[in-house]
Parts: structure tokens; sequence; C-alpha cells
């Protein structure tokens, strides 16, 4: 049974880590950049869920929108100040500018939090409804708990409307033109600034969605609780293929599932080692991932 | 005035007749010299303190990091975020290699540089195996992909331990167990203390007229054309491959070194310090120096390691003013809206319209004449 629970561990992980990764593959699908500092959005998100619910006392569902609605302008902001200047410039520049970013994100938060004598936080998990379904009997049940549920149900609707959003709306066609050719869809009236600003507003609200699960699991978190997740997430959408939406959710479940089969039957400690070895493989064999498509390379 | 300027530049031209040594190394290489003078002068002045002359060593370490990232992400214009896995092969391959054969060679003098090479060598093989994979790779897959290894090197370093302690006798008669190798996240224990900064700095300059050599020679025009037109360079018969290969092994071997000398100066240190921190600093040190400038590492490793320690009051702030140094830096630089903001901000610009303007005032007081 072990082996089923690690499945359903893994699964939830893997829907949060999908979650991260439709930021950073549509952002990298629309922009053609690698914003590093999508994790720590992850990480701004639960801060003020939790902010909101132990230092405000808002009902829960006022504070998801809050972290909702605050992750989104500050992923608009970030792409305004520090993105958009280098629209043209090369993708080194664009690539330490996002690590700048990222860092400034955590040093400011750990600023912050350093006027409040505190370093490591504990997530309220008294946000989700309090439900746990149980699976099997006796000693081979497994209980499957409030959050694991609420990431399921919560990725597959997000998932299902994301899908319909990119492929029936006038804006999700407007993201896929400027992600095939951005000089064409240009003439053909589509404003490209306008639709990358809407790719990291969408992309930075999942990002919040993601911190609610993540902290959630995590439950004890600190100023970097957005950085590993940001570069697994990543890897999961390298894994999928970067800038492919299916790729993204494919990809991260399966990398979900690998981390916690590997913390099940190799090593704690070495869980990582194996998530980033499989992201080396992948890459060797099929740069493009699993879903990715061929691009060549123009002169 | 003008005489002067003569015999530099018939000075200069003899020595960088030979084309291995160009003007601008020279002045590196110049700068290296006052400043080991100043060390020198100003520790047997005493003006040194203690926090000071603890961090010699760590400044040339990171002086030889930095440049040698700079290999990669300057000339070869690929951006690496694992440089401080290197480090950790080096630091910990050399250390336990030190501690095994503490009691068989006890000359300093032959232990250290064979730590040197089997620390080198053997990050150099990471390159080398870092390497092949990312062949294929370019540009934000080659980052995180470098990324990735600094973390797994990281991952598995807290998952090994080689105990290598012994059992001495004290004076008394009592026997005492010295925990020496490494415990698993514990990290290293008790490795020789063998760096001093005279040998500290000697590798600096090696490493500086290495890396200025390979960049003024065939292979360093090589990698920079890749960089400035990795098709074009290609279409000319530059072997990518190879080159990029060379240029990892590279740059990982003096990272290698850095970590030799970072273990045997520190002897006792953590896994969990090299991790992706890590990296992004040295980043930050070959940014801040300027992309493609050797003598620009050089001063922002001095600068970055030395200002902290001298501001410990402000350390909260340190990561904070690194993050908007990075940021304002790759905007000022590299956006395309502020080219006008970067032609005012030139130090060569604001030279020439100095030097206009005297040229204006002279003509002026010789009456109008027209002066060349």
């Amino acid at each position: 049974m072990t082996f089923l629970a690690t499945l359903v561990n893994g699964l939830s992980l893997g829907s949060i880590y999908a979650l991260i990764a439709l930021g950073y593959t549509m952002v990298y699908g629309i922009a053609k950049m690698l914003n590093f500092a999508h994790g720590d959005i992850i990480m701004i998100g639960a801060f003020s869920i939790f902010t909101c619910i132990t230092s405000l006392k808002l009902p829960a569902i006022l504070a998801i929108l809050i972290a909702i609605v605050l992750c989104t302008i500050l992923g608009i902001t970030i792409e305004f100040l520090a993105y958009r200047p280098l629209r043209k410039a090369p993708p080194l520049a664009v690539l330490i500018t996002a690590i700048g970013v990222s860092y400034f994100l955590q040093n400011i938060v750990l600023l912050i939090n350093k006027l409040s004598n505190k370093t490591t936080f504990v997530f309220p998990t008294n946000i989700l409804p309090d439900i746990s379904l149980k699976i099997g009997s006796g000693d081979n049940a497994i209980i499957i708990n409030g959050n694991t549920i609420f990431t399921f149900i919560v990725t597959a609707v997000i998932m299902v409307a994301l899908t319909l959003f990119i492929n029936k709306t006038k804006m999700g066609k407007a993201m896929r033109a400027v992600s095939e050719d951005k000089e064409t869809a240009e003439l053909m009236g589509i404003s490209a600034n306008r639709t990358i600003t809407v790719t990291f507003a969408i992309g930075s609200a999942l990002a919040a969605v993601a911190g609610l699960f993540y902290g959630g699991t995590v439950i004890s978190f600190n100023h970097t609780l957005g950085s590993m997740p940001g570069i697994k997430a990543f890897v999961a959408a390298v894994f999928g293929g970067i800038g492919s939406i299916p790729g993204a959710m494919l990809g991260g479940i399966i990398l979900g599932i690998i981390e916690k089969m590997a913390e099940q039957y190799i090593s704690t400690s070495l869980a990582n080692a194996v998530v980033f070895g499989m992201l080396i493989l992948v890459l060797t064999f099929k740069p493009t991932g699993l879903l990715g498509k061929k691009i060549n390379e123009k002169v | 005035m003008a005489k002067f300027k003569n015999i530099y530049n018939n000075c200069m031209n003899k020595i960088t007749s030979s084309g291995v040594v160009t003007r601008k190394d020279l002045w590196t290489y110049a700068m290296l010299a006052v400043i080991f003078v100043a060390v020198l002068v100003s520790d047997s002045l005493g003006l040194l303190t203690r926090q000071l002359t603890s961090l010699l060593v760590p400044v040339c370490c990171y002086i030889i990091l930095a440049v040698s990232l700079n290999l990669t992400v300057g000339f070869l214009g690929e951006l690496a975020l694992g440089h401080a896995g290197f480090l950790a092969i080096g630091a910990y391959t050399s250390t336990l290699f030190s501690i095994a054969v503490q009691d068989t060679i006890t000359s300093v003098w032959v232990r250290f540089p064979l730590a040197l090479i089997i620390g080198g060598v053997s990050a150099g093989i990471f390159g080398l195996i870092i390497g092949l994979p990312v062949l294929r790779l370019r540009g934000d897959y080659l980052a995180i992909v470098t990324l990735a290894f600094g973390e797994i090197i990281k991952t598995v370093a807290t998952n090994i331990t080689v105990d290598l302690s012994k059992t001495t006798t004290t004076s008394s008669g009592a026997e005492k167990v010295v925990e020496q190798g490494l415990f698993g996240s514990a990290g290293l224990k008790n490795a020789p203390q063998d760096s001093t900064f005279i040998v500290a700095f000697i590798l600096v300059v090696i490493t500086v007229a290495i890396i200025s050599n390979l960049v003024n020679s065939k292979y360093g025009r090589a990698i920079t054309a890749m960089r400035d037109n990795r098709i074009a360079a290609e279409a000319c018969g530059i072997n990518i491959t190879y080159h990029k290969i060379l240029t990892f092994v590279i740059s990982a071997f003096f990272a290698g070194i850095a970590g030799v000398l970072y273990g045997h100066n520190y002897t006792i240190f953590k896994p969990s310090t090299f991790d992706y921190n890590m990296s992004i600093e040295i980043l930050v040190i070959v940014v801040l120096g300027g992309m493609g400038s050797i003598r620009g590492s050089i001063i922002a490793a001095i600068v970055l390691r030395v200002l902290p320690e001298l501001l410990r009051e402000f350390s909260d702030y340190r990561m904070l003013a690194y993050s908007i140094l990075l940021i304002l830096l790759m905007l000022i630089n590299s956006a395309p809206g502020l080219a006008g903001l970067r032609a005012k901000l030139s130090i060569k610009n604001a030279y020439l319209s100095i030097k206009n303007k005297v040229m204006k005032r002279k003509t002026a007081e010789n009456g109008g004449e027209t002066h060349e």
C-alpha cells in the first residue's frame, strides 16, 4: 500500500509543480525568456496568505483572493520594470536580470521578516475545509487529506479552464500567435506587449494558487520557500517540452511522482539529485522535452 | 609630456611585439603587483586587522573563481550557474587527499601541489562530464542544467561519509580521537591548513596569466566569435563542440584550484555552503566587473569581498544591494531604450569630451590658429 500512498503524494506534489510550470512555460513560449523570479512569486503568495490570516485575521477566501491579486500585480510590475526594457536585449542580459529580480524579492521579504525578528513561519493549516478521504479498509487503508484533494480538484479545474482560454478566446488566440511569430502577430494588429502582460498576470495568479498549496504541504517556511519548487517546476516545464501547455501539466505530474518515489524507495536526501539527474538525461536525449516542438534557428 | 608618451609607447610596443602579452594584460599584472605590495606593506605595518587578514585567501579564491567563470560567461557567452559545484569538488577531493597523506607526506611543498593537481583535475573531469550532455543546449537550458549539476554535487556530497579519523595518544597517555574526513551533511572536518596568502596570490597570477593568454590566443578568438555569432563562427570552420567543452573544462579546472585553496584555508566546511547562492555571488562579481574583462573581475572580487566585511552593520542589506545592482547594471548596459544614458555615463565619452574642450581652449589661446 505504500506504493499507492506514494503515488497519491506524488500526484499531489506533481499538480503543484504543474501549476508553477504552467506559468514558466507560458512566459517562455511568449516572451522567450526564463522567468527566474517565478518561484519567488509563489513565496510572496504564501506570505500574503499567511499574513492575511494570522496577523490580519481575515477569512480564508478573502486571504486567497488578496494573494492572487497581489501576485498578479507584482508579476505585471516586474515585467514592466525589469523585463520590458530588455525585450530586444541579448538573452544572457534578460536571464541575469531575472536572477536579480528573484534575489530582490527574496531579500526584501527577508528584510521585512527581520523587522519582526522572525525568520521561519508556520503556514496556517486551517485554510481549506478539513475533509479527508479513506480508500480501502483496515491496514491497507490510505488516507488522502484535504490539501491533497483540493490540490487535485483546483489544478484540474485550472488546467481545463486554461486550455479552453488558450484555444477558444480571442486573447488566447493572440497569445498563440505571439508565441508563434511575434513580428507577424504585431502586423496583424495584436499588441505583443499587452499579450505578454496578460501572460505574466495569468502565470503569477497561478503562482499564488500554487503558493497556497505548497505552503500547506511544507507548513514551515521562510523567504526561500519558492526557490526549490521554482527550479523543479522549470525542470518539469523542460521535461514536458517548454512552451507546450499540456507538456507542462504532464511534466509536472511525472516529476512529482518521480520525486516522491525516489524519496520512498531510494533516499530522502538524494531525491533532489534524482530529479535533477532526470532533467539532464531528458535534455541529453530529447532536448525538446516530451511534447516540445523542434525549433530551427534562423540566421 | 609628449616625450614620456613616446617612451611609454616604445616600451609597450617592445613588450607586446612578441604577441603573447597585450597592453591590457600588462596593466592587469601591474595592478596585481601593486595590490600584492600594498597588502605586504600594510601587513608589516600592522594596518591589517585580523578580520582582513583572514579574508586574504578567500579573496584570492574568489578572484580565481570570477576570472574562470568570466571565461564561460564573458568570453564564451554561456550562463553557467553551477560554479560553486566545481569549487566543492576541488575542495573535497583535495582536502580528503591531504588528510589521507598527511602522515606519509609531511612536507607542505610536496603535498599542496599534489592537492592542487588532484583538486583541479577532478573538477576538470566533472567539467567534461557536464560539458558532454550540454553540448546540444544553449542559453536558458544550459543555465538550468549547470544549476542542476551544482545541486546534484551538493546533494551527493551531503550523502557521502569518508571517515579518516585518527587516534592519537596525548602526552598524558590518554587516547584522543581526531575527527578527520568527510561526514555527510556535517561536512569536512580538520583538513591541514596549507593555504597561505603568498601561495594563493601566486595561483591568482598563474590563473590570470593563463586565462588572459588563452583569451588572446586562437582559441580565445574562436570562443568570442562563437559568442558573437555562433552560426557565422561555425561557417568559418570553428569546431563549436570542441571549443565549448574545452572552455567548460578549463573553467572547471580553475574553479577546482580555487576549491583547493578554499578547502585548505577553512579546513572545516559543510556541503550546504556550495549552494546556488554561492554560484550567484560569483556571477554577480563577473557581471559587476564587466563580462569579458579579466581586470574587472579581479577588482569586483576584491570590492565585493572586502566591502561587506568593512560594512558589517549593513550586512542585512548586502544581498538586497547585490540584487538591485544586478538589475540596474543589466538595464543600463543592455536596454536598447537606454542607449542615450549609456553614452552619457561612459567614462570614455567623458574623457573625449574633456579632451575636446581642452583642445578648443588651446586653439582659442593660440589666437584662433588651427591646431592639429
